[in-house]
């Protein structure tokens, strides 16, 4: 990926050196803004990555207490998690940015993953997913001797592999995209993901823009999505169609 | 191996005014390695006394006891028993032999020990060439047959059956009922088996327990049950077609039902308001004017081996069995009903509980 672009960067950097005499100069700070953007790419595979996996992680878990476990004021939690779903990003996302800032999370790693993993629409799905579970395997398996957690990991989770397969394409995909968060929870340059870097690469006013370059980035952009929904496919639609339990 | 005994045990659901009591108050002895088998209707309770007793519902009074030990607030992994479920509940993930290895895996028997195990579960079932299978690549006579090895290699105090035929086809009911009976005479660990179906009950049990409406009706062997039924209710539950049963006013030797009065062949054991019980298959029918009570035929079942003749004796309905290769009465025909002493059954028409025939 990186060589890709740095020889990109270097014909450019060369065109421009014989404008303004500064080739090495820039040639260099080319080869260190490629080296930025393989950075950026991997770290923001690593973010779609945790928030992908933390959602998967969260709602299982938060479906499993809800179906299989009596708590006071259960259907209240219920409720509260799924009214969330009927409020979009866009609403929460001052109160959001309020709670990171003030927790110091702003500008890390942390602040553009975290609070993109609470998902209230997986939670729903294990949930109903759970719900279709017959209840004698429950029994069966307290027959058994299995615990709660152990019945979460014996049965629960093999037995629901195919939705955690179609939803982590989802939510990779969705950690992927985002982009009002990141522009709002990082100042930094180095912090911004590649969709906000193609939006800055694109200069506005009289200047020239680097279509070229805007336009491999963007293929770079588009490669790991594609990655994981190639490989992911059979278990995607196998997650969406099966019925079989 | 050991016994059960259920003592005064009562289910509740709900709380304060609410509440829904679905079992009364039931006490059952269960001795060391016999069948029981718990029958009636659907919604009778039958299912949540079994339930109460594996420990996957929790008793709201009284005591359930499992070899001697009080099992009311033990975990059911804890008490020893082995249930077989009614759709099988196999985990649809795991193979054959992990479905019956996974409750051995974690108490943490050694594997060889639970390869050996299931094993010869495995051989006792003839599963031997089904081990790597899933469930789902399975018929529903090998499900049931996996369920059971899972209860088997478990080497349980008490075997739980909750319904597990009620899911195969006629033949195969037939064929999996002789080797839970097989396997209950190799094996002699005392089991409870729950079923509404009273063919499985009458064929499987050493004892059976009729339930009705959360209480017990009557509980003894088979033949105690059909020949001697406690009350109405048993009375009408076991045998096919039921019996009937004529309330009327009993007077010695004459009965009268809905203004027609019969005679008996024998007298009633105490004059005024009763039910008299008689079998469709314990009376007699006879066309040519003999002797007997008049009935005019209404209808008539063929059923192969026999056939069924319906009528009315006063004012209620009345079921005659009669064999198939006789020639049978034409609809309309007046015949007459013959039937011996023995044969009756008597009740009291307020409590509904059986009363003793004179001697």
């Amino acid at each position: 990926m990186s060589c890709v672009e740095s020889t990109n960067g270097r014909r450019f950097a060369g065109v421009r050196s014989t404008a303004n005499g500064h080739a090495s100069e820039i040639a260099s700070i080319t080869h260190a803004a490629a080296l930025r953007w393989t950075i950026r790419l991997r770290r923001e595979t690593g973010a779609a990555l945790v928030i992908a996996i933390g959602k998967i992680a969260i709602s299982l878990l938060s479906a499993f207490a809800i179906v299989y476990f009596r708590f006071p004021f259960k259907g209240f939690f219920f409720w509260a998690i799924f009214v969330t779903l009927m409020l979009p990003v866009e609403v929460r996302i001052m109160p959001t940015y309020k709670v990171v800032s003030d927790l110091g999370m702003l500008n890390s790693f942390a602040g553009l993953t975290i609070p993109l993993i609470a998902s209230a629409t997986a939670t729903f799905l294990f949930r109903q997913f759970f719900l279709t579970v017959p209840e004698e395997l429950v029994e069966a398996a307290r027959m058994d001797g299995a615990g709660p957690m152990r019945f979460f990991k014996d049965v629960l989770l093999p037995l629901s592999k195919t939705s955690i397969a179609a939803l982590f394409v989802i939510q990779f995909i969705y950690g992927w995209n985002q982009y009002l968060w990141p522009l709002l929870a990082t100042t930094s340059e180095d912090m911004y993901p590649v969709v906000i870097g193609i939006k800055r690469m694109i200069a506005g006013g009289d200047a020239a823009n680097e279509w070229n370059v805007v336009m491999a980035t963007a293929l770079l952009a588009m490669l790991p999505p594609a990655l994981v929904v190639v490989l992911m496919q059979r278990w995607f639609v196998k997650g969406l169609v099966d019925t079989e339990k | 191996m050991a016994a059960i005994s259920i003592s005064n045990v009562v289910k509740r659901y709900g709380a304060g005014a609410r509440t829904n009591q679905v079992i009364h108050g039931v006490d059952a002895e269960i001795a060391d390695g016999e069948f029981v088998v718990i029958v009636g209707p659907s919604g009778c309770g039958k299912s949540t006394l079994l339930r109460m007793v594996a420990g996957l519902e929790e008793i709201s009074g009284g005591e359930i006891a499992i070899g001697g030990r009080v099992v009311n607030d033990i975990e059911p992994s804890q008490r020893d028993i082995a249930m077989v479920f009614q759709n099988y509940a196999l985990y649809p993930h795991m193979s054959v032999f992990d479905n019956m290895a996974y409750g051995l895996k974690i108490k943490k028997v050694p594997l060889g020990e639970i390869k050996t195990r299931v094993d010869k579960a495995a051989k006792i079932l003839e599963l031997g060439a089904l081990l790597a299978r899933k469930p789902r690549e399975l018929s529903g006579g090998q499900r049931q047959r996996v369920a059971m090895g899972r209860a088997i290699v478990r080497q349980p105090q008490v075997f739980l059956f909750d319904e597990p035929l009620s899911n195969l086809d006629a033949k195969l009911r037939a064929q999996t009922r002789l080797e839970i009976q097989k396997l209950h005479q190799e094996l002699g660990v005392t089991s409870l088996f729950v079923t509404h179906d009273q063919v499985e009950a009458m064929t499987l049990a050493q004892r059976m327990i009729v339930m009705n409406a959360g209480r017990m009706e009557q509980i003894g062997t088979p033949d105690e049950v059909y020949q001697r039924p406690a009350t109405t209710f048993v009375a009408g539950f076991i045998g096919s077609p039921p019996m009937n049963l004529l309330k009327g006013v009993a007077d010695g030797s004459r009965f009268t039902v809905g203004g027609q009065t019969l005679s008996l062949p024998g007298s009633a054991p105490r004059a005024g308001e009763m039910i008299l019980g008689l079998r469709p298959e314990h009376t007699g029918l006879s066309r040519n004017g003999a002797a007997g009570w008049p009935l005019r035929v209404e209808m008539i079942e063929m059923l192969g081996a026999e056939r069924l003749v319906y009528g009315r004796v006063g004012d209620a309905l009345f079921t005659v069995r009669v064999d198939g290769t006789l020639v049978p009465p034409e609809l309309d025909d007046s015949v007459s009903l013959q039937m011996a002493p023995e044969h009756l059954h008597w009740f009291d028409p307020t409590t509904l509980q059986r009363v003793a025939a004179k001697t």
